[in-house]
């Protein structure tokens, strides 16, 4: 059948189709832009229902690719390669189902040229689902580097007062990165001869290359996740950019790094990995100890989620540098139910921020008395942030810390600490804003949750209970794909080493 | 049945929190206290299953529990955790004093809290809470323990700041929920090196393991130790934050700015006794390790001598009795660490009880007080509220450990309290000791408190005529308002509970106390397995000189004849003493100081870093030396960028395109030419 023979390319596709359907409607009329709106959103609905159809489709128990696709295209060295293992399958939901909240958001948030920020979302989400379901390299780089260009126009047409300067250096700090992934994936095209992914991950790469070749892909990814001390583009970028921005940037983008670190850099060079290891456990314990504090002393509230991020990403490199099946298993779940809860997050800041355009933390305080529906929904993502058991943010602290205690203790031990900082600075932010007396004269008529805002945090709230106490449709998806990563991992570097001995 | 004792009462929070403003507050009320006590109620039938015939009861057969699979949770690796609800008797013990407090709490808020505009929302915290700490006490492996663990400190957080208004009682959520955090940093390398060590993390194949692994070494951090020791005490710190022992006990007393009733069922009965109940439950691993067992010891005699010296001089009857939770806590581990975890469990079980039902008398006092906590303000309260007040007597009672010894005539504390005692001294030189004589002082201390608090508060002449009402809970929820400022007896539905738990004060002791501290085979017999139970211990404890026997009888009536003397016949004294020893009485009004040292050692330096981090390398050291020193003129370039309008933003984004399209086809070209 043609459509689940295209399913991937009917996925990426779709909403840049959308997006010239929405080129072709005339005028600004308030009729064109209802109309532009109802497009987009029954494209990426539509996307949506299809990526979740994929999901349900998908072979949990066979580690390999699925979906496959693959013509050529420029010659032998680049195609058209499509495909889905149990690492990236779920990025294509997430990235699906997040868009139509993100359209019907925008409806409260955005208000000037609101055809072209439907036309630049539906682009964006084109690259985003393109990287993740590229299984050529050449397409990857094409596709994740052109995912800077949507969001340099989001931030830098609908973002805040500095946004210039904001994305100017989110475009510094990217492109930089991406140069030295660039010449790396030169440089492996020479080594090996192809692009495939498939065959690259077959490719055994001599050790000393493989040092090399890490470190330009690191280049890439540390800026992405982004990881400490590369993570300065983010808060500013958050703190600009409009809701919407903030969300796919936080759910979505930060992940395409981590998406990374494991395909290429964990599953192509183990030994340089390996090697790198201890300076990626330096850099991941950096993330979550250093910016947890940094965000204990924020006043601006998009920011201190910004760096609770970062603190949230030093999770994910840290389990995935771990190496073990559990670590890397983690990481993907810290990834999803990060893309879950901060996307949340974001949506929460951008409710009040409609309402009373600042996002300094001082001005609000005792929204509850106004906004119990928001309140709770607030009380879910803030405890799903700290890592609360019976929320998805758990499992993959758990997981990952687990993952890591068996290789060195140290890291888990100051990835631990963590877990004390993050409960001071996301209560101490909810304190703040939510309890209290409502005094201040600006909050006395403020509103809460409106039907349209309830519609897009509701299912999140759901789905952050829901994965905390039942993740199986997650980690299933992901196991045998994620063991093969671990068992080839643990083969190239030799057998692993032992933490507990014996007395005898 | 389990599934129904564990689940009704997320069902009632789930309808009081999600429907309560369409049912009404009535209705959350009814729907909530009816499925609590329909729990209750099933609890009871176990636990009589247990007591009866405990190889007998539902599913148990010979030292196995039952166990009652849910749902799968975290599967990854070699890693499998379900959700898996697990009865043995000391589960069974606990659901009993977990749902009885839990109801009986429900019932009487619905008293308490009549006139709160959020009464629903109370009682959904309330249920969500029993859920929790249910969940926790059926575990049947290490995670879903953790997991009752965080839920019902989520419970805690959300009801001590219930009156979210007063910043005090948001401050006090925020220390409990982050200091009990900083006890499950250990808690949860405790379950990872459990894992390493033993290779499981359900309960009855991990304990199967330790026989196996007593012996293996971990290496933990940079250094090899005893693995069963790291292992233990790491979790042991988990049960520290939980139970407020020394070091991290401060966010309980600071826990007393939630309603009243939430601190007999949370700060009393129930959670903070998790701590007991994990190191009960884990007793096979403890029992492997020397050092954990005199930790646990020596920590549960610090802070039993400890809260105890800070209780003499409280002035709010709240925290006066919060002192002695955390003191009588430390009892409890006193026991662990003997190795007689029955007893520190029979302890845990009549402290339900007696300390629910001081705090009810106390919320009843505070109630009548129109929310006057200040003992200073009280007095002659006896024929004001007379039920109250015997309510009170009889907890205090159960609470100093009246009795006589070697007799089986006593009030509940009697047996359980007097029992660690003996337990203590048993276990001989040097910690046997130390622990024996500071549980005998903290005695004294708790006896003088006691008497205090009640002297204080029902004795002598009034003081609440005159006294200015300032108290600041008058904030929020203005209960009084529109009565007269005269003391008034407590409706029926909050003088039902306390009567309910005065019987548990009077009775607990005495019919329960061979099953929990008798013969070392009665005791094997009832928990059948549940806890680690050597005979030896028990023999040493029953067989120690007359002495030790009334050592506590003797402190218990010290304390009494000192508070008598101090605050009866010669009321001017304790102002004397305390001006005469201006250091020590500050010393222990302030806590020992622990508030300011933490404040001063670890919150301000925290923030102190976070700044300098922030505006000292983020700002200054990344973004203006590196970033744009590294690149080149960077500055001249955003100047120019800046002035920029936002229309040439499109040029640049299609320069980027062609940009990346011209490498790409140079990486093409490249790579053919390559080839």
């Amino acid at each position: 059948m043609i459509l689940s023979d295209h399913l991937l390319t009917l996925i990426t596709l779709l909403p840049t189709l959308g997006a010239l359907i929405l080129l072709a409607i005339p005028g600004h009329s308030p009729a064109a832009i209802q109309l532009s709106r109802t497009v987009s959103l029954a494209v990426t609905l539509v996307t949506a229902g299809l990526s979740l159809w994929l999901w349900a489709q998908f072979d949990a128990t066979n580690p390999g690719f699925q979906f496959v696709e693959n013509y050529a295209w420029i010659g032998e060295s680049i195609g058209w390669r499509m495909g889905v293992d149990g690492i990236s399958i779920l990025f294509i939901p997430l990235t699906a189902v997040l868009m139509p909240a993100v359209i019907i958001a925008s409806v409260n948030s955005v208000h000037s040229r609101v055809k072209e920020y439907l036309v630049v979302f539906l682009v964006l989400e084109t690259f985003m689902l393109g990287a993740f379901a590229t299984l050529d390299l050449a397409v990857f780089y094409v596709f994740f580097e052109g995912t800077l260009i949507p969001m340099f126009l989001i931030i830098g047409i609908w973002g805040g007062a500095r946004r210039i300067q904001a994305t100017y250096k989110f475009f510094f700090y990217s492109f930089t990165g991406t140069v030295l992934m660039l010449i790396a994936i030169m440089a492996m095209f020479w080594q090996a001869g192809t692009l495939d992914i498939q065959k690259l991950l077959q490719f055994r790469f001599a050790p000393e290359v493989q040092t090399w070749l890490w470190i330009g892909f690191f280049a890439s990814f540390a800026v992405k996740m982004p990881m400490w001390p590369f993570h300065r583009w983010l808060p500013e970028a958050h703190v600009e950019a409009p809701t919407g921005g903030s969300v796919i940037l936080a759910a979505i983008l930060l992940k395409l790094g981590g998406y990374g670190f494991i395909r290429f850099s964990l599953a192509m060079f183990p030994l340089a990995s390996a090697q790198f290891s201890t300076f990626m456990f330096v850099l991941s314990v950096a993330a979550i100890v250093l910016t947890s504090l940094i965000a204990l002393v924020q006043t601006d509230m998009k920011k201190l989620i910004a760096y609770s991020s970062v603190a949230h990403m030093g999770f994910v490199t840290m389990g995935i540098f771990s190496g073990t099946v559990q670590g890397v298993h983690g990481a993907i779940f810290q990834m999803i139910s990060h893309g879950i809860v901060s996307a949340a997050l974001f949506f929460t800041v951008g409710v009040v921020y409609d309402r009373l355009h600042t996002r300094e933390i001082s001005a609000y305080g005792g929204l509850v008395e106004r906004m119990p529906r928001y309140a709770f929904a607030f009380m879910v993502f803030t405890m799903a942030n700290v890592g609360l058991p019976g929320t998805s943010g758990f499992v993959g602290e758990f997981l990952t810390m687990f993952g890591v205690f068996q290789v060195n203790t140290w890291v888990a031990f100051f990835a631990a600490f963590g877990v004390i900082f993050s409960a001071a600075y996301g209560l101490w932010l909810y304190r703040r804003v939510v309890f209290g007396a409502l005094t201040k004269e600006s909050l006395k008529g403020i509103l809460d949750l409106d039907r349209r805002e309830a519609l897009v945090l509701m299912p999140m709230v759901v789905l952050t209970i829901l994965f905390g106490f039942y993740p199986a449709p997650i980690l299933d998806a992901t196991a045998a794909s994620v063991n093969v990563v671990a068992q080839t991992f643990a083969t190239a570097i030799g057998a692993a080493p032992a933490v507990v001995g014996s007395a005898q | 049945m389990i599934q129904a004792i564990v689940f009704l009462p997320l069902a009632g929070a789930l309808i009081a929190g999600l429907l309560g403003r369409i049912l009404g507050h009535r209705l959350s009320e009814l729907i909530t206290t009816s499925m609590l006590i329909v729990a209750a109620l099933l609890s009871w039938v176990v636990f009589f299953g247990y007591w009866f015939a405990p190889e007998a009861a539902e599913g148990a057969h010979h030292t196995e529990a039952l166990k009652v699979e849910v749902l799968s949770w975290i599967n990854s690796g070699s890693l499998s955790l379900n959700w898996v609800l697990r009865v043995d008797t000391l589960t069974a013990i606990m659901l009993v004093v977990v749902n009885t407090v839990s109801s009986l709490v429900h019932v009487y808020s619905i008293g308490y809290m009549a006139e709160d505009p959020h009464r629903s929302r109370f009682f959904a915290y309330l249920s969500l809470f029993t859920f929790a700490m249910l969940m926790l006490v059926t575990a049947d492996n290490f995670l879903q323990m953790f997991f009752g663990w965080e839920g019902v400190g989520l419970a805690s957080y959300l009801l001590i700041g219930f009156w979210y208004t007063r910043p005090s009682a948001n401050a006090a959520a925020m220390k409990a929920f982050v200091v009990n955090r900083v006890g499950d940093f250990g808690f949860a390398l405790g379950i990872f090196a459990a894992f390493m060590v033993l290779g499981q993390l359900n309960f009855d194949a991990a304990f199967e393991a330790v026989a196996e692994h007593k012996d293996a070494t971990i290496h933990f951090l940079s250094w090899d130790f005893h693995a069963m020791t790291v292992v233990c005490l790491l979790l042991f710190m988990g049960a520290m934050g939980k139970s407020a022992q020394f070091l991290l006990h401060t966010w309980l007393p600071d826990a007393m700015e939630g309603p009243t009733p939430v601190s007999a069922l949370i700060h009393a009965a129930t959670m903070v006794t998790a701590g007991v109940f994990m190191v009960a439950r884990l007793s096979p691993m403890f029992e492997a390790s020397e050092v954990a067992m005199t930790t646990v010891m020596l920590v549960g005699a610090l802070t039993a001598f400890f809260a105890a010296t800070v209780g003499l001089v409280q002035n709010d009857i709240k925290r006066v009795i919060a002192y002695s939770t955390c003191s009588q806590l430390g009892y409890m581990f006193v026991a662990l660490g003997a190795g007689v975890y029955s007893a520190g469990v029979f302890h845990l079980f009549t402290h339900a009880f007696f300390k629910a039902l001081l705090f009810l008398g106390a919320g009843s006092v505070i109630h009548a007080m129109h929310h006057e906590q200040d003992m200073r303000n009280m007095g002659g309260l006896k024929d004001k509220i007379p039920l109250t007040y015997w309510a009170m007597m009889i907890g205090t009672l159960a609470l100093t450990g009246v009795g006589i010894p070697g007799t089986p005539f006593g009030f509940a504390g009697f047996f359980s309290k007097d029992g660690i005692i003996e337990v203590a001294y048993a276990m001989g030189a040097p910690t046997g000791y130390i622990a024996f004589w500071a549980l005998v002082i903290a005695a004294l201390f708790t006896s003088f408190y006691s008497w205090r608090l009640v002297h204080l508060t029902f004795h002598g002449k009034p003081r609440w005529g005159q006294a200015a009402h300032g108290h600041d809970a008058h904030a929020h929820d203005d209960h009084g308002h529109g009565h007269a400022h005269e003391p008034h007896e407590s409706p029926n539905v909050m003088l039902i509970p306390l009567g309910v738990l005065t019987a548990g004060a009077i009775l607990a002791g005495v019919v329960f106390h061979d099953l929990f501290f008798g013969h070392a085979e009665h005791v094997a017999h009832f928990f059948n397995g549940a806890v680690a139970v050597v005979a030896e211990r028990y023999e040493a404890a029953h067989a120690v000189p007359l002495w030790v026997q009334w050592s506590a009888t003797i402190a218990m009536l010290i304390g009494f004849a000192a508070a008598y003397e101090m605050y009866i016949r010669n009321p001017s004294l304790p102002g004397r003493l305390a001006a005469a020893n201006p250091g020590l009485y500050q010393f222990l009004l302030n806590k020992w100081y622990f508030d300011e040292l933490y404040d001063r050692i670890f919150v301000r330096p925290a923030l102190y870093v976070g700044r300098a981090l922030w505006h000292g390398f983020d700002d200054w050291l990344v973004d203006r030396t590196i970033t744009e020193g590294i690149g080149a003129r960077v500055k001249d370039v955003t100047t120019r960028v800046v002035r920029l309008q936002s229309g040439y933003l499109y040029h640049y984004a299609f320069a980027m395109l062609i940009g990346i399209a011209a490498l790409l086809t140079w990486a093409i070209a490249a790579g053919g030419l390559m080839k």
